[in-house]
């Protein structure tokens, strides 16, 4: 079933990639890239990365539309104009995509993938077929969140007792993916009670910091350049 | 049934050796019950609004089709609409033409996996189930684009442009406020934001505090124009656009457009629902007091208090659906520019400011009076957020499920 559905997904998007390629029209070529990007999130969601998958719909399935309508209003000046490309370009493309697959193909086939499933094992992070329930699937927001914040559960340092501190909620939520009984979130302190707790995450400096400085970036850059856009319009005003 | 399918792939494990045929056979299962929420509430809306629209411009509306008030006036137009020629021009691109009404009601429908009828019945429950149905819901406007712009037509195309800036302006604010309750629940996940409003209707987050009551109506306000609801349906706007992106359709591709926006009407409804008014809890503190302690004295109280919480829900969002329709015809359609006006210079710094003012409220509160709530310290109005009713035992996988039971639910004490 699970390879079953990694197939259609995996098609969709290498097909959707291959179709943006192939497409001369750029409202097709954009479709495309949504079909392809979305089957993208689709197997995401498939490896339990519920967080990244539907960041993956919202912001790169959703920005499309936006590419959409920059490439239609920005780019084209009649409804159908296709891009057409010439042999030169199709050469040097595909040189370039030829000498990128080679890269990724020989990093797939040197990457150790069963030392990695040993590692993630250690880590309590595999997700087992039967594990699935029913109020939370994925559960890995919290995760990231605390990760963000510098505490991750995902590191768990045995033996301290942390129990005492049952007025973080975040504290349980935390353990319960560390596959202890799941309860329904909204027991937190009352499952607490009956749960020992022999480990507690490490806790670092975050990624906030971080997070804060690029995001403070991206702002610089969209208001640099909605700054320089109006500049130039101005000046033609002008003349 | 509900019940049999969010456990119906624990319980065909049980029987059967094959490792596929239980999750496959609960995935259509669940399919099917959700198609039917998807399907039906949208048939019943549409007769709805015509039956209200018809009463609020001193008409009758549908009277004759399936005996008394025209009940079965959508099956009516649905096989009529069936029978119509797909028409599609010479001058559209043929198949994003074709494609395009695919996009919107299959973006509708997964919005609809993620939204729990009840607490448990959901099909995907999912930790980030507000950010993920969001994110899906704002994929059928890429529809709505395709259409447009296939068309070939000019008038399609301008809807397409309209409802694509429209949307990408109206995200702000929906976002914004839709993490509001977030913020006050602690948790995306929608089952847990509708848990926590248990109790009294004080509990609910619209009642929360100032700040979230206004958030309420700048969500429902933002949701209706991401669903191009008029006042905000500048896509079609029949007035100066024929009929916007719909210009071209006709036929069984049409009828998909509205059986998703229909949909999507519902959709938004209950996650307004959820977010806002208290979801499937009935906002009286004994009654939800009673049916807890019914769900956790036998399974079969558990199914019972699930339908009822059900019926609630969708009786809250019915009620909200007929809000959007009366809306629809009251109030009269703004300019496109007016739209992004109402939106970028008044509904996101209202949206940015109540996200503040929600996140510093409760530590002014704290500061000054010593609590988090304004409410009167004692007595059944109480109760803050967190310290709730019990919440019905949710039904474990069978490898868990004596882990769980052991462990009554007591009344919850998530304290501050």
């Amino acid at each position: 079933m699970e390879n079953l559905l990694f197939l259609i997904y995996a098609i969709a998007a290498c097909g959707g990639a291959v179709g943006v390629a192939l497409s001369q029209n750029v409202v097709r070529m954009a479709f495309w890239l949504v079909i392809s990007l979305a089957s993208v999130s689709g197997l995401f969601f498939m490896l339990g990365a519920d967080f990244v998958g539907a960041t993956q719909l919202l912001i790169y399935v959703g920005g499309t539309v936006v590419l959409l309508i920059f490439g239609v209003m920005l780019t084209t000046t009649g409804p159908y104009l296709a891009i057409k490309t010439n042999p030169a370009e199709m050469i040097q493309a595909s040189v370039v995509g030829v000498a990128f697959l080679g890269v990724v193909l020989s990093t797939v086939t040197a990457v150790d993938w069963s030392g990695n499933r040993a590692t993630l094992e250690h880590a309590g992070l595999v997700s087992r077929p039967g594990s699935y329930y029913q109020q939370g699937e994925g559960n890995t927001s919290r995760q990231i969140g605390t990760a963000l914040l510098g505490v991750r559960f995902d590191q768990m340092e045995q033996g301290a007792a942390a129990s005492d501190e049952a007025a973080h909620g975040h504290h349980h939520d935390g353990h319960t993916h560390a596959d202890h009984a799941h309860g329904n979130h909204a027991h937190g302190a009352a499952d607490h009670h009956h749960e020992t707790i022999s480990a507690s995450p490490r806790v670092g400096s975050g990624y906030l910091l971080p997070f804060e400085i690029v995001s403070v970036h991206l702002l610089v850059v969209l208001i640099g350049a909605s700054y320089l856009a109006r500049a130039k319009r101005r000046v033609e005003q002008a003349a | 049934m509900l019940l049999a399918a969010s456990s119906i792939a624990d319980m065909l494990s049980t029987q059967t050796t094959s490792g596929w045929l239980p999750v496959f056979v609960a995935a259509v299962v669940h399919v099917a019950l959700v198609g039917a929420f998807f399907g039906l509430p949208a048939g019943i809306f549409i007769w709805a609004e015509r039956k209200i629209s018809g009463r609020i411009q001193d008409r009758l509306g549908p009277t004759r089709v399936g005996g008394r008030f025209g009940w079965l006036q959508s099956l009516a137009d649905g096989v009529k609409l069936l029978q119509k020629e797909d028409l599609i021009p010479a001058q559209a691109d043929a198949f994003l033409f074709r494609v395009s009404p695919y996009i919107v009601v299959v973006a509708a429908f997964m919005a609809f996996m993620f939204l729990p009828f009840s607490s448990g019945l959901v099909a995907v429950a999912m930790d980030i189930g507000l950010f993920v149905a969001l994110a899906v819901l704002s994929l059928e406007v890429l529809g709505v684009v395709l259409a447009g712009y296939s068309s070939g037509s000019k008038w399609s195309l301008f809807g397409g442009m309209r409802e694509a800036a429209q949307m990408v302006s109206y995200e702000v604010p929906l976002g914004l406020t839709a993490v509001i309750p977030v913020v006050l629940a602690g948790s995306m996940n929608l089952t847990d934001i509708g848990n926590m409003q248990a109790g009294w209707a004080s509990n609910w987050f619209i009642f929360h505090d100032p700040f979230s009551f206004l958030a309420f109506f700048v969500f429902f306000t933002a949701t209706l124009a991401s669903n191009k609801r008029a006042p905000f349906d500048l896509a079609e706007a029949e007035s100066e656009l024929v009929a916007g992106f719909l210009t071209e359709y006709s036929g069984f591709r049409w009828s998909l457009f509205f059986l998703a926006e229909y949909a999507a009407m519902f959709f938004v409804s209950g996650l307004a629902t959820i977010l806002f008014l208290g979801g499937w809890w009935t906002g009286f503190a004994p009654l939800d007091n009673w049916l807890a302690s019914l769900a956790s004295s036998c399974w079969q109280g558990d199914y019972i208090v699930r339908v009822i919480g059900m019926k609630v829900f969708l009786t809250k969002s019915a009620i909200l659906v007929c809000v959007q329709i009366w809306i629809r015809w009251t109030l009269p359609r703004l300019r496109i520019d007016q739209v992004m006006t109402t939106c970028l210079k008044y509904l996101v710094p209202i949206a940015c400011f109540l996200f503040i003012g929600v996140v510093v409220y409760p530590l002014v509160l704290l500061t000054v009076l010593g609590r988090t709530t304004l409410l009167p310290g004692t007595g059944p109005f109480a109760e803050p957020i967190g310290e709730r009713v019990p919440v019905p035992v949710v039904r474990q996988p069978i490898e868990t499920a004596s882990a769980v039971v052991d462990g009554p639910a007591a009344v919850t004490t998530e304290e501050h």
